[in-house]
């Protein structure tokens, strides 16, 4: 019952977050002037209708001697208002405006189409990542001060320090431009678990994987070494077990308590992905799709993205003290 | 059981020492302040002690190298693009001498070769090649002598200029022109001066040689008794002052200027025009074109980019640091010391302000202050999202020490809540403020780094360049020239590297209850 409550309030607390923090923005993105651009083959009366009957301005009236549009804008609580009842209504989220690829259409759809590449490079970098990272941080701590330990916790410093950017361009130019083991950049197309197109994210993949491999590997044997000093191993030796058995039934359970929840919030926060690794390899994902809606300032993408990185970034951290409470019973009996 | 002690007589009983008054024995060690303890156990750590001078000599080359430079951030040489590193000492070996390996045709081949037999500049370098299996050449070709010569036009005034420093200095830079009809035909090679040489044919580039495998010069030539129309007076000729005997027995001058609508067209060798316009012209100090670490796609120094880089990266990073203590500290303190009510509305803000991404915050305020200058939106966004940390940390240090007896013993006396904050609880929390205000800087840096690659913010404006502009710049020319990326990289790895060990370092140096535990 304690969970329970502490978990709504968690998940009240977040909502209020994250409300609090989308009209932010929408009241932001709204005080700026609003961007119409007629291109060229484009109507401009039907830009300012359609922008008339989605709230955001009225009385839109032509002149047709000084060839100017005028019009008023609708006060930005009343947009708010407008936009509201569209997305829970309608669950329409808008419809692109200035970027031309995705001109008049609808913003929920490009999102959901732009998501997979994201999720899969970041969930294939996630697989190939924790295995590695733990299992070279368990090894290092039961190697403790041996050189294994010594080999990879400097391989973990190095590892760490080299910025993902710097990765990322040594990956390329080792492994795409001499050895030409990759394509340069992500191949185009929806067919996403083919074998060319696995190859071409592999890079991607590899550039994210090594940090995280190193951060995953730094702190399993942070805790493992931790808790293979404590006072019960030695009592677990000493009924008798073997090292073997009393590091994986007594020494692992326990350092897994904070790993678990880490990994997790990574989990989630791989929903986000890399913006630099996106941009580097052209992987067209959502970070690409962010990136161009501030370039080409289309308000509506704009609101959407925020409110999705948003949201990843707050689930990620209550995620991460929800498990905490699931996991361990320290803390689960602990409260009541 | 007897007790054996009981009846001892007075007179049995002496003092210990022979005086009256027991003092404390007088402590023969040495007493250690915090800060000694604390620099004693930094220095225990090797890692972090080697950190440290890294950082010391990456912010010496930040702080010194701008002032020994003679390039300027703004300055971009045209032909000078993607020069390879060059440095005098090296330039005898096969590295750092400013040439790469290459490995061409006959046509490339002789296209650099005869550049260097026109001037003795050598595009190839010490004229050195070799003949592989395949046929063909090997050698190293010359980044700095690779373009030749150029087409210049000159005002009269700029073409005596040039004269005089010939006169004075003895260094030819104008060589004979070369007519347009006796040039190759097509429309890029009639533009490269390059072609002084007899061709085959109109359209080729092949060279044509003569019996003695020389090439044959097809300078424009004029009778030394006609009237020079090129007015030039430079005693510095390639065929000698009392010019040259032709095959017909006329003594020819060569033309070393084609007369155009706004003064002369001259044939110049870009090295030694380099070197005249920069030490004759302009005196800014630069001599022969010389790059310690090359120069970028757009020509740019990249020693002084990525010095003035690092400069200004390391000053807005402290800057930004300082205003975020400065700010948090306050912010913490006050959240902290009267907990309740102020301390939750205080703390649901921060929490609120922390979970907007930082992407988030820099786009909209860019979007914002647009013709803003792109550094304080930067100065800002790291405002807003840093000193977050900043306060929480002070925020904890006040909960830990507010209800302390001497705080009480303070408030007994009579001590306002002012004085409380400042003089008794504020410089616990100053220790760990400073450490993490050091380890904030990095990462600042870093993200920085992240954002000009990512081309939201545009630093390199005027005289102001970041590392992550450079490192953008340099991924553009991965494939053709790689060192534009790898000295900003090597710059932003050693700094991570280096504050990554520091920063460990420091935790430890600073944590009391690790006394004595290495040992």
């Amino acid at each position: 019952m304690y969970m329970f409550k502490y978990v709504l309030k968690r998940l009240g607390l977040v909502l209020f977050t994250f409300c609090v923090i989308m009209v932010m923005c929408f009241v932001l993105i709204k005080l700026l002037p609003i961007v119409v651009t007629v291109q060229i083959g484009q109507d401009a009366n039907i830009i300012y209708r359609q922008l008339e009957a989605r709230g955001y301005i009225c009385n839109v009236v032509y002149n047709s001697t000084t060839k100017l549009w005028t019009y008023d804008t609708v006060p930005i609580m009343t947009q708010l208002g407008y936009y509201l009842q569209r997305i829970f209504v309608n669950g329409d989220f808008g419809i692109g405006v200035s970027m031309a690829e995705y001109r008049n259409q609808p913003v929920w759809d490009v999102f959901m189409e732009k998501l997979p590449p994201t999720v899969l490079i970041n969930t294939y970098s996630t697989i190939i990542g924790v295995p590695i990272g733990l299992g070279l941080g368990i090894l290092a701590a039961l190697k403790k001060n041996k050189w294994q330990d010594q080999v990879i916790s400097v391989g973990i410093i190095l590892l760490i320090s080299v910025p993902s950017i710097v990765m990322g361009l040594i990956i390329q130019y080792i492994f795409c431009f001499r050895l030409r083991w990759f394509p340069l950049t992500m191949m185009s197309g929806f067919d996403y678990f083919t074998w060319p197109m696995f190859r071409s994210m592999l890079p991607a993949v590899f550039s994210l994987c090594l940090g995280s491999i190193a951060g995953y590997a730094r702190f399993t044997r942070a805790e493992l070494t931790e808790v293979l000093t404590s006072e019960f191993m030695l009592l677990a030796r000493t009924k008798g077990l073997t090292r073997g058995q009393a590091t994986l039934r007594h020494a692992l359970r326990n350092a897994m308590v904070p790993i678990f929840p880490m990994i997790l919030s990574e989990f989630v926060l791989v929903l986000s992905g890399s913006l630099v690794i996106e941009s580097m390899f052209s992987i067209p994902g959502v970070g690409r799709l962010y990136l161009d809606s501030i370039t080409y300032q289309d308000y509506d993408f704009f609101m959407l993205l925020s409110g999705f990185y948003t949201l990843v970034g707050l689930l990620a951290g209550i995620i991460t003290d929800i498990s905490y409470g699931f996991i361990d019973p320290r803390i689960r009996m602990g409260a009541r | 059981m007897e007790n054996t002690y009981a009846n001892i007589p007075k007179e049995k009983f002496e003092f210990a020492s022979g005086r009256d008054m027991v003092h404390d024995k007088r402590l023969e060690t040495k007493p250690r302040s915090y800060m000694q303890d604390a620099f004693a156990r930094f220095c225990k750590n090797k890692g972090s002690v080697v950190g440290a001078i890294i950082i010391i000599v990456l912010v010496l080359f930040a702080i010194i190298v701008p002032f020994f430079t003679p390039y300027q951030v703004s300055y971009y040489d045209t032909y000078y693009t993607s020069t390879l590193p060059k440095n005098n000492l090296f330039a005898s070996t096969s590295f750092w001498d400013g040439c790469e390996a290459r490995e061409d045709g006959l046509a490339t081949f002789t296209y650099y070769y005869a550049m260097g037999q026109e001037t003795g500049h050598n595009a190839v370098k010490n004229q050195e090649y070799e003949i592989n299996d395949e046929g063909m050449y090997v050698y190293r070709l010359d980044s700095y002598h690779k373009t030749g010569m150029i087409y210049i036009n000159f005002t009269l005034e700029q073409y005596q200029n040039v004269q005089s420093y010939q006169d004075e200095t003895g260094r030819q830079v104008i060589y004979p022109t070369v007519n347009y009809s006796d040039r190759p035909q097509a429309t890029q090679d009639q533009q490269n001066a390059n072609y002084y040489y007899k061709t085959e044919g109109k359209f080729s580039t092949k060279i044509v040689y003569d019996e003695d495998g020389n090439v044959i010069p097809v300078y424009s030539k004029r009778l030394a008794s006609a009237e020079a129309t090129d007015r030039y007076t430079s005693s510095m000729r390639i065929e000698g002052a009392d010019g040259f005997v032709g095959d017909d027995g006329e003594t020819y001058y060569y033309n070393y200027a084609v007369i155009t609508s706004s003064g002369v067209q001259c044939r110049v060798n870009y090295y030694e025009y380099f070197t005249y316009y920069h030490s004759y012209v302009l005196k800014d100090g630069i001599g022969e074109p010389l790059f310690m670490l090359g120069t970028t796609g757009t020509g740019q120094d990249i020693l002084t980019c990525l010095a003035s880089g690092a400069r200004f990266s390391f000053l807005f990073a402290i800057g930004v640091a300082v205003v975020n203590l400065f700010f948090g500290a306050i912010y913490g303190s006050i959240e902290g010391y009267y907990g309740g009510k102020i301390d939750l509305t205080m703390e649901r803000i921060a929490d609120i302000l922390a979970a907007i991404p930082t992407m988030i915050v820099i786009t909209l305020l860019k979007l914002h202050m647009g013709s803003a200058s792109q550094v304080l939106v930067l100065f800002l966004a790291y405002f807003m999202t840093g000193w977050i940390g900043m306060a929480h940390t002070t925020r904890m240090q006040f909960y830990r020490y507010k209800n302390q007896e001497y705080v009480l013993a303070a408030r007994t006396l009579g001590a306002k809540n002012r004085r409380i904050i400042w003089k008794h609880i504020f410089p616990n929390a100053l220790g760990t403020l400073v450490t993490s205000c050091a380890l904030v800087i990095p990462s600042m840096i870093f993200s920085e780094a992240n954002l000009s690659y990512l081309g939201i913010i545009n630093l390199s404006t005027g005289n102001i360049t970041s590392v992550g502009t450079l490192i953008s710049a340099g991924q553009k020319s991965l494939s053709t020239a790689p060192f534009i990326a790898l000295f900003p990289s090597l710059f932003l790895v050693l700094l991570m590297l280096s504050f990554n060990l520091f920063g460990n370092g420091l935790r430890d140096a600073f944590n009391p209850s690790l006394r004595g535990a290495e040992d």
